[in-house]
């Protein structure tokens, strides 16, 4: 199927079907029970799933394949979101512009960071990478200000200056309302809601545009990991001295992946600013450019599938586990004796709520010090352990993308 | 000439901040040959310290003075701390007013045990893996520090003022001729840069005169002969590494009464001084100290106003241009050694 070969193309079909069920699987606990705080089948936070699994996915393709460590992704992110912005602001609401544009602009920003960073390698290509998007957001939030709007950030306006205001059924201002971000006239933000029994499923248009391009994304990079360019760079990572020796200019393979890695981070941009329109410069900051390497290292470097995985889980922990507060804790503890309670209570909460960093920090050092394969290699240990059965299990832990 | 001057002088304290962090970073790269992430969070916990000296020491028990009342009409309250019963009440006020230069005995036992428990317990496990694992873990231990921290102190910033009589400033015009006023510096800030020159000449001195530093000096230029001819390199690493880690830390110590330390203070550091340590050279310790004093100043220079308006944003990315224009110059940095990260 569009080339793949069959294991692939059945991790793609599952994905697929992870994706377009997402709104039920992640809504697992019925909305009046105890435990609905746990549901992540709500829009924003699906939204942020797939935009920062295509971001983490582009990543993969970077460091994944030639072991090169970007530390300044978010740059990309961030000039994405920007782009993304001013199409929205001056040509149409429709997000179609704005996506390509973000991901054109990401790409010829990689296109230059790139050409000047490959030449030195490991720390130094780090360094290199971390000072170009340190300068970025140093300059987004000073002196690039009419671009940017600094430290207020972009927003969409209502007397923003349009010039196709029905840009093919986009939204127009006539009404009074600053128009939303939309695709042909459906609103991001519209969406319908299914209550069955005492579950309540909401399937959001939004989502579904970033669930279709994280998939073409997903779709893209399966065919770069099997190509014979992956193949190059996947050389490239094991031995770049023996490759130079054949003969062989490892630059413009190089060049090449940076570039498509920088275009997968502007295109999450573009569709960030598309599902939320609002930039700061703080996307540009060099710990978002953590974030996605706690992603693809989480999920498993260099798999198909992990960095998916990854950004589904930390979005996740960000999201819902970080809502835990001390009395929930107290609440969950009640069957227990009083002192019992409050010292369990004691030894949770750092490492719950707000101090869930702390948990993901631990949990990062943990797989990097015993599963250097991150989430994926995990499944496998377990399945090579409990053999056949655990198929399942292992698709069970999909959901969180 | 006097604007010069003043720059100079600002850029100093900065950069002794970069060059002390930066020099721990690179006796660790060149003993252990491992690239620590957490090099920040150790100047961080090293600013802790004077936090925690400074509230153990301000320990008190509250006495009710019935003499005096509050607006409410009570018994006013007063917190008496035990130092000034143990001491009198001079000397008590003292030594809580000197709780910060205090807190460079009491870091530099604890600074160093956390580094070698680090050593020990983590970095050791990572010797044979590749860089990125090393950065990576590293990176996360820095995270998980950062957010110990956080819990036990808050994200606020921490107030932990200089002794009374290193506040004001000293005013250079006056001392050497110039006009009066016109070159006035913090008291504390000299003091921090004379602390910082006196920590990497002892450093220096320590790795220069002494047997134990010559051997980890030969052990840095080749491991494996040192550890052939019968020496345990590697306890002395393990306690270079701790040495690094107190220089981080009384780095952090002395900074508190110039910038009150929070939780991420050291993530804010710890990027410029990778760029300092690249920038003066992987793995060489005079690079790094003339790196980090070198960009310290350029900062500052950078940020004058002729400057900023002749170049808009020039103080916020000088030194990661400098850092590109040098990595692409000259890619060994300053002073690298041939050889060292070059694969």
């Amino acid at each position: 199927m569009f080339g793949l070969d069959k294991k692939d193309a059945r991790l793609l079909l599952i994905v697929a079907v992870m994706v377009a069920l997402a709104p039920i699987i992640l809504n697992p606990f019925p909305e009046d029970s105890a435990m609905a705080q746990f549901n992540a089948g709500y829009p924003d936070l699906m939204q942020r799933f797939v935009i920062f699994g295509i971001f983490a996915i582009g990543f993969n393709i970077l460091f994944g394949l030639t072991g090169y460590l970007s530390f300044g992704h978010a740059a990309f992110l961030g000039a994405g979101s920007y782009a993304g912005m001013w199409m929205m602001k001056l040509l149409s609401i429709n997000v179609i512009p704005a996506i390509i544009l973000s991901t054109v602009v990401a790409g010829v920003i990689a296109l230059a960071i790139g050409w000047i960073s490959l030449r030195r390698s490991g720390i130094y290509f780090s360094i290199l990478t971390l000072a170009f998007a340190q300068m970025a957001f140093a300059l987004a939030a000073s002196v690039l200000t009419p671009i940017t709007g600094g430290e207020t950030g972009l927003q969409t306006n209502l007397n923003d200056p349009r010039i196709f205001p029905e840009f093919l059924g986009g939204g127009s201002s006539v009404d009074g309302n600053i128009p939303k971000p939309s695709l042909f006239g459906i609103e991001m933000s519209s969406s319908f809601k299914v209550p069955v029994g005492g579950w309540e499923w909401t399937f959001n248009w939004g989502y579904y545009l970033c669930g279709v391009m994280m998939l073409v994304a997903f779709y893209i990079a399966i065919r770069i990991f099997r190509s014979p360019f992956g193949l190059m760079l996947k050389a490239v990572k094991s031995n770049q001295h023996r490759m130079s020796y054949t003969g062989l200019n490892t630059r413009p393979y190089m060049l090449t992946c940076f570039v498509i890695s920088g275009m997968y981070a502007g295109l999450a941009g573009g569709l960030m600013a598309a599902m939320d329109p609002q930039v700061g410069a703080e996307r540009m900051q060099w710990t978002a450019s953590g974030e996605v390497v706690l992603m693809t290292i989480l999920g498993g470097i260099g798999t198909l599938i992990g960095p998916v995985l990854g950004a589904g889980l930390i979005k996740y922990f960000e999201n819902i586990f970080s809502k835990i507060n001390s009395s929930l804790l107290h609440e969950w503890f009640a069957f227990l004796p009083d002192g019992l309670e409050n010292f369990i209570v004691a030894i949770i909460y750092p490492f719950i709520g707000k101090g869930w960093h702390l948990t993901l920090g631990l949990m990062f050092m943990a797989v990097i010090i015993f599963l250097p394969g991150g989430l994926v290699e995990l499944g496998k240990r377990l399945s090579k352990r409990f053999g056949k059965k655990n198929q399942d299990a292992a698709g069970d832990t999909k959901p969180a993308e | 000439m006097d604007q010069i001057i003043l720059q100079i002088l600002n850029g100093l304290d900065k950069g002794s901040a970069y060059a002390l962090i930066a020099l721990g970073l690179t006796l660790i790269f060149g003993t252990l040959g491992v690239v620590n992430f957490a090099h920040g969070a150790l100047f961080m916990l090293g600013a802790f310290c004077t936090v925690t000296l400074s509230r153990l020491l301000g320990i008190s028990r509250t006495v009710i003075d019935e003499t005096r009342t509050d607006f409410l009409g009570n018994p006013l309250k007063v917190e008496i701390p035990y130092l000034y019963d143990w001491f009198g009440e001079a000397t008590g006020a003292a030594i809580i007013d000197w709780a910060v230069p205090l807190s460079i005995i009491f870091a530099i036992p604890i600074m160093i045990s956390i580094g070698v428990i680090m050593e020990r317990g983590l970095i050791k496990h990572f010797y044979n893996r590749p860089h990125a694992d090393q950065i990576l873990v590293t990176f996360g231990l820095a995270i998980v520090l950062q957010e110990i921290i956080k819990y036990y102190f808050g994200a606020n910033q921490i107030p932990a003022p200089a002794p009374e009589a290193f506040t004001g400033s000293f005013d250079f015009g006056a001392a050497f001729g110039a006009k009066a006023g016109a070159i006035i510096y913090p008291y504390w800030r000299i003091v921090y840069f004379c602390f910082a020159m006196i920590l990497i000449g002892a450093v220096f001195a320590f790795l220069r005169f002494t047997t134990f530093g010559m051997v980890v000096r030969a052990g840095m230029a080749d491991r494996e002969t040192v550890g052939l001819l019968g020496i345990n390199i590697d306890r002395r690493f393990t306690i270079m590494f701790g040495i690094a880690a107190a220089v981080a830390g009384l780095a952090g110590v002395m900074y508190t009464p110039i910038n009150s330390p929070n939780y991420h203070m050291g993530m804010d550091f710890l990027v410029i001084s990778f760029v300092v340590v690249v920038v003066g050279g992987m793995g060489s310790l005079p690079g790094a100290v003339l790196a980090g004093f070198v960009l310290g100043i350029l900062e500052s220079f950078a940020s004058m106003r002729e400057v900023i308006e002749f170049l808009p944003g020039i103080n916020q990315v000088v030194i990661y241009l400098a850092a590109i224009i040098i990595l692409l110059t000259r890619p060994r940095g300053l002073m690298g050694r041939k050889g060292v990260m070059e694969d």
